[in-house]
């Protein structure tokens, strides 16, 4: 056992990138769950952006079209969950698993020429001085651009939920939609905007796995990333600011049982491998206790006719 | 003479099997109080929602102010000049005052202005608010006071309120209608939709009555009595409920010491309660709606349990129980919500008679469901209650809001109890339905029934309780014998005053 060869400069920034893709889709989610509707379709949106963006950053040599592919293919898969749930009035909880298990199928199909391929790699952020600082360079300022597109929709989506008209439209649908609807608000247009951003974000989190994490495609990549920003939101209390400790935490905790792995510690590999599921949990929930709760309105089905 | 500020004219809107509104046709005066009339399912809401541009009507106009007037949608209707005031609020819980009025406005000022002037006009009219707090925990007579004043920065030309005082104090209801004449006094025309005809007698100028989706009258409430506005509104005659009472009884449900944690987040906690009630007796329980009505009730049906001692039926401790096992001692319950709570929404008739009739209507043996039993069990509910529906098998969903909470209560009458307790027994019931309901209740009490009779409608506790009591965050009043009882004295009991308190 040798923890010297941990390395708490690299830890830090490599647990930034392994918390990234969580980040960007619990945060999609967050908006979508604020505004009333339950998508458990997040892991299918992710791979199908994963692949979308890989084919695509492969096809064109551009890692920034494959970017936005990412969260076209995101985005337009939300689109079909929008239209079963808000059109066609279908039960969310079945429409998100059944997303997730076409993304799955989808992309595996999608993918089948892509496997053992190398994606063009996205340059990092090269500021002269400030990437070459001492520990806060590679920290803060050499990572790739979509990490820090991240960190700006964190804060982004806070700013807009709590200072702008938009943001309170929003959490108005998604706390009581008969009243937003009786004061003369389209709830199903906000419901279906919130999705596609969901999607959008989703799909961009996927991208990130295949672009940038890893770089390459392997059929079910997102090993349930998906799933675990659901968790994420709910535990985060539908908090931007939350949202981002937790991914961080998760993230962080990830990339440091890998290092204690590779260092040799005397615990069993698979108590390590679940500590960040358990810790992560603990600790959000510990700090949920404040109880504010869900959007009152989630995942109820609207219909505009009373 | 100039035009009138709204006119309508033979308005028609059809739903799927029902004609809403039929020719509904009035005039609104400039700073006129107009008086909508009806029962529930008269058609009221509906011309109130055409009017603010919620419901389209399928034929008939309306004009504005001479003008022809078709609001697409409420935007338009709130930019016209209308403004309403929901019956069940439109308001958003988890959102502060300001948030709350900034959504119900076209152009809402940045928030710190705004919270000024949610201030400025709260103070007006006198109607104190204070902006930054969480609507989720403002009492109703607050609530409406955030609809009304989002309608009153806009300065509307037209105030619509629907039901505005059925969740409210007497005291509460002073103070809207003194806000009411203070904007007729300025010009502000109201239309008022109400079934309390006293409320009208004393507030409105003009009265036009709905019945059956129909106009079948106008009046000037002022000169009509409340029984001829009553029998417009029914078109029959009205029975007012008889009773003999008997109240040398024995002491059958006994609470002593009760306190209980609410359940739900929102919920009020209840605290040291102790009350009895007699066999033959009717004991109201008045209050304003959140003050630890649902809680209370929970904790007499064993929905929420409590030590044995605290809740004591015939002498014997049941506190610890849940609602089957006292069933089976003779305690029946009849919550407040009807869908959800008392009846299951997607199970028919017979099966929801089934719930809770099993035990004392021998409805299952060793496990298995006797359905002959159950339906004819539904089928006698359906008949002595008069229940409309086309058969028991039908959703509990699809029936009226006033059948089903004819059934669910008829379930329990049926079934004599040696204890009832029943939460807002006639809550959205017509006057004629709620009359056979109270009746009901005053037969089964003759028979012997200890009954709690916990409502928000103080006109029919006074008329059915033989003593009253008011729940007031979570703790009970003093109890005192209901006859004689004013208006002034019930709405300190609700407000937590107690007689002697008041007379300091």
């Amino acid at each position: 056992m040798d923890l010297s060869a941990i390395n708490p400069v690299l830890l830090v920034a490599s647990l930034m990138v392994a918390a990234t893709p969580l980040l960007l889709a619990a945060i999609g989610e967050l908006v979508v769950e604020k505004a009333g509707v339950l998508n458990l379709g997040v892991e299918g949106m992710m791979i199908i952006g994963a692949i979308c963006g890989f084919a695509i950053a492969v096809e064109t040599t551009s890692p920034a079209l494959g970017i936005l592919a990412a969260m076209l293919g995101g985005a337009v898969l939300s689109l079909l969950f929008a239209f079963l749930t808000q059109v066609a009035l279908a039960n969310q909880v079945a429409s998100g698993l059944a997303l997730t298990l076409f993304g799955l199928g989808l992309s595996a199909l999608l993918g089948q020429s892509y496997v053992g391929i190398k994606p063009p790699a996205m340059a990092k952020l090269n500021i002269p001085v400030l990437s070459d600082l001492p520990i806060v360079g590679p920290i803060l300022f050499s990572h790739d651009p979509v990490l820090y597109i991240g960190l700006a929709i964190i804060a982004a989506t806070w700013a807009v939920l709590k200072f702008t008209r938009a943001g309170l439209i929003l959490r108005a649908v998604g706390e009581n939609h008969e009243a937003a609807h009786a004061l003369g608000y389209n709830v199903v247009r906000v419901r279906i905007l919130a999705i596609l951003f969901g999607g959008a974000c989703a799909g961009l989190g996927g991208a990130y796995i295949s672009l940038i994490r890893v770089p390459q495609w392997t059929e079910g990549m997102t090993a349930g990333v998906g799933w675990i920003a659901l968790a994420l939101v709910v535990f985060a209390s539908w908090k931007p600011w939350r949202v981002l400790l937790g991914a961080y935490l998760f993230g962080g905790l990830t990339v440091l049982q890998l290092n204690l792995q590779a260092a040799g510690i005397p615990i069993p590999v698979e108590y390590l491998a679940m500590s960040p599921y358990l810790i992560t949990i603990l600790v959000l929930v510990i700090m949920s206790a404040d109880k504010s709760g869900a959007p009152a309105s989630l995942g109820r089905i609207f219909h505009a006719s009373q | 003479m100039s035009a009138p500020l709204l006119s309508i004219q033979a308005l028609t809107k059809a739903y799927p099997g029902v004609v809403a509104n039929d020719s509904v046709s009035f005039d609104i005066e400039q700073g006129q109080v107009h008086a909508l009339l009806g029962e529930n399912g008269a058609g009221k809401s509906t011309v109130v929602k055409m009017i603010y541009g919620l419901v389209k009507p399928d034929s008939g106009s309306m004009t504005w102010q001479g003008a022809p007037f078709a609001p697409t949608d409420p935007n338009a209707a709130r930019s016209a000049g209308v403004g309403m005031v929901f019956q069940h609020f439109s308001l958003f819980d988890a959102l502060n005052v300001a948030e709350n009025v900034a959504l119900g406005m076209e152009n809402p000022p940045p928030m710190r202005d705004l919270a000024a002037r949610i201030k400025e006009v709260s103070e007006n009219y006198g109607l104190p608010l204070d902006p930054a707090r969480t609507v989720g925990d403002l009492s109703a007579g607050e609530r409406q006071r955030v609809e009304i004043i989002r309608c009153l920065l806009q300065d509307p030309k037209l105030l619509i309120m629907d039901e505005p005082t059925s969740v409210l104090t007497p005291q509460e209801v002073q103070i809207l209608f003194k806000t009411l004449r203070q904007l007729k006094a300025e010009g502000t025309s109201i239309l008022y939709i109400s079934h309390k005809l006293e409320e009208i007698r004393s507030l409105c100028d003009h009265a036009s009555i709905l019945r059956l989706g129909k106009n079948v009258g106008e009046c000037i409430p002022a000169q009509t009595s409340a029984r001829n506005m009553a029998e417009l509104m029914v078109g029959d005659t009205l029975q007012t409920p008889t009773r003999t009472a008997n109240l040398d009884g024995e002491v059958l449900l006994n609470v002593r010491n009760l306190s209980a944690k609410s359940a739900s987040a929102f919920g009020t906690s209840l605290k040291d309660i102790s009350f009895s009630v007699k066999s033959g007796e009717i004991l109201g329980l008045g209050g304003v709606a959140g003050n630890g009505q649902d809680e209370l009730l929970a904790a007499l049906s064993g929905e929420l349990r409590t030590s044995p001692d605290t809740v004591q039926i015939k002498g014997n401790p049941v506190g610890h129980l849940g609602p089957k096992n006292r069933r089976g001692i003779g305690t029946l319950a009849a919550p407040e919500e009807r869908l959800g709570h008392a009846a299951a929404p997607n199970m028919s008739l017979i099966e929801n008679a089934l719930l809770t009739g099993e035990v004392r209507q021998n409805l299952s043996k060793k496990g298995f469901v006797n359905w002959k039993g159950a339906q004819d069990f539904a089928q006698d509910i359906i008949k002595a209650f008069d229940v409309r529906t086309p058969g028991p098998d039908r959703a509990a969903r699809a029936l009226s809001g006033g059948n089903l909470q004819k059934f669910v209560i008829g379930r329990e009458v049926l079934q004599e109890p040696d204890v009832l307790v029943v939460n807002q027994p006639t809550w959205g019931v017509d006057a004629a339905a709620a009359a056979a309901i109270r009746q009901s209740l005053l037969d089964l009490a003759a028979k012997g029934t200890a009954l709690v009779v916990i409502s928000q409608d103080l006109d029919e506790l006074m008329e059915i309780s033989d003593r009253f009591g008011a729940l007031n965050e979570g703790r009970l009043s003093e109890i005192r014998p209901a006859a004689g009882l004013t208006i002034e004295e019930i709405g300190l009991m609700m407000g937590g005053v107690s007689a002697q308190e008041a007379a300091e």
